[in-house]
């Protein structure tokens, strides 16, 4: 086994294709537990964290944010991300602890693509771009086609995952999640809600309830109908309560064991419903 | 440069001191490398999958699980144990009256209020809550509970731990 920790993209894409099978970790707290557990004994790794290209974001001048692959979870708790992006400062305040925001990234959850990985609802219900290089180009894909199923992702083997862009959207933003504790905990079920008044759209996403991450387009496009997205100051609880039930009928949630696909179905109806009652009640 | 690290020597730098790791499997954990390669048994292992913090310690100055981090890969960065933050005089022997003069005010509030009963997350909290106290030095009830939240405690129920912290608070306060 070799480990490489390579100081820029250039040594990090030398190195992969010196050991193109090698598994790339960012902070390592998916590929520790696995290794701890005896689940994999990877040959080769190459480790991202000491790449500073990658552990940077910036806010960009057509109203967006690329965010590096390597910028830990803590970073989006606090300042300007915070502000301007609420619904990750909000997941990311949720995953695992200090200890685990310090290491865990957003490169890594796309890495990993856990339908509960915590960034990724957000993601998606930003319409995420994420991008993609490799020694000789370069792509940008739709996170909806980034992510293909459970664990699996588009990124070919010869690509390091170097960032997302995401907009600052004009509207109230959240992330709900259920799990069996507070503190420290992988989701049962969870959802990103965000308005985008500019648009008069509304984007909820769920994670956890099915193999990826899953857009409830039939709920979001009826309650645009019902409610007038960027003037509404309150919503009815009917509205609110049939938007729940519209949301849970589009995951398809299984058992498992950390639940059951009831319990999950009944959990991201009653999560949306309150998100959606947080945005009109400020 | 890169430095591609395969079955030999690597360097660790830990509480100021460069530690050379020989022949160990790469892919070992830090906490394991710590606790079995170079005699740092302060951080304790429980879990292994980063939900007790019971082997926290800091990394560039992060309070991080040493068992999710890969010690190959921890290569250039600074880390700090639980043995780390004591300030010790070398030429003093470590017998245990000398140990406990040394220790920090946040191990003497522990042990003076009570925050350490079977005492094996002790270490890690002892970690947790310097590093909470470093960069928020008057920190909320909130925000105490939040940057311990890593930390499983199943003995005290953590209200002699946060006594602990608040006690630690007070002084600094008064000796600013």
């Amino acid at each position: 086994m070799t480990v490489a920790v390579p100081l820029s993209l250039i040594e990090a894409f030398d190195e992969l294709a010196r050991t193109p099978d090698a598994r790339l970790i960012q902070g390592g707290t998916d590929l520790m537990v696995e290794i701890n557990f005896n689940h994999v004994k990877p040959v080769d790794v190459i480790a991202l964290r000491r790449i500073k290209e990658l552990r940077t974001w910036q806010v960009n001048s057509n109203n967006t944010i690329t965010i590096g692959s390597g910028v830990p979870y803590q970073e989006m708790e606090v300042g300007q991300l915070k502000e301007l992006l609420p619904a990750l400062a909000e997941a990311a305040r949720t995953v695992g602890s200090p200890q685990i925001r310090a290491a865990g990234t957003l490169g890594g959850n796309l890495g990993t693509c856990s339908p509960a990985g915590d960034g990724l609802p957000v993601l998606f219900a930003l319409d995420a771009i994420v991008h993609l290089q490799s020694l000789k180009s370069s792509r940008d894909l739709s996170i909806h086609e980034f992510m293909l199923g459970v664990k699996r992702n588009a990124r070919h083997t010869n690509e390091i995952i170097t960032g997302v862009t995401v907009p600052v959207l004009d509207g109230w933003q959240g992330y709900a999640k259920v799990g069996v504790r507070n503190a420290m905990v992988i989701s049962v079920a969870s959802a990103c809600l965000a308005v985008d008044k500019k648009n008069n759209s509304v984007r909820i996403a769920l994670g956890a309830v099915g193999p990826t991450i899953i857009r409830c387009r039939d709920a979001e496009s009826w309650l645009v109908q019902q409610l007038d997205l960027t003037s509404a100051t309150s919503i009815d609880t009917t509205i609110a309560q049939e938007f729940g039930r519209r949301v849970a009928l589009e995951s398809k949630p299984i058992d498992d064991h950390r639940s059951t696909a009831e319990y999950r179905r009944h959990a991201v109806g009653v999560l949306a419903q309150r998100l959606i009652t947080r945005a009109y009640t400020s | 440069m890169s430095e591609s690290i395969g079955n030999e020597m690597y360097t660790l730098r830990i509480n100021g001191q460069d530690r050379p790791v020989v022949d160990a499997w790469v892919g070992e954990s830090l906490l394991y490398v710590l606790r079995e390669r170079l005699e740092l048994p302060g951080a304790k292992g429980a879990c292994e999958q980063g939900e007790c913090g019971s082997c926290t310690v800091l990394m560039d100055g992060d309070a991080v699980c040493s068992c999710l981090v890969m010690a190959a890969t921890a290569v250039g960065a600074e880390i700090v144990t639980v043995e780390g933050l004591i300030e010790k005089d070398p030429s003093m022997a470590a017998t245990a009256e000398v140990i406990a003069s040394q220790i920090t005010d946040v191990q003497q509030a522990f042990i003076t209020e009570g925050g350490v009963q079977c005492g094996f997350c002790t270490p890690g909290l002892i970690v947790a809550v310097h590093h909470l106290l470093d960069k928020n030095p008057d920190p909320t009830e909130l925000q105490v509970k939040e940057s311990i939240s890593g930390n499983i405690c199943r003995c005290t129920g953590y209200g002699r731990i946060f006594a602990a912290v608040e006690a630690v608070v007070q002084v600094r306060k008064a000796s600013r």
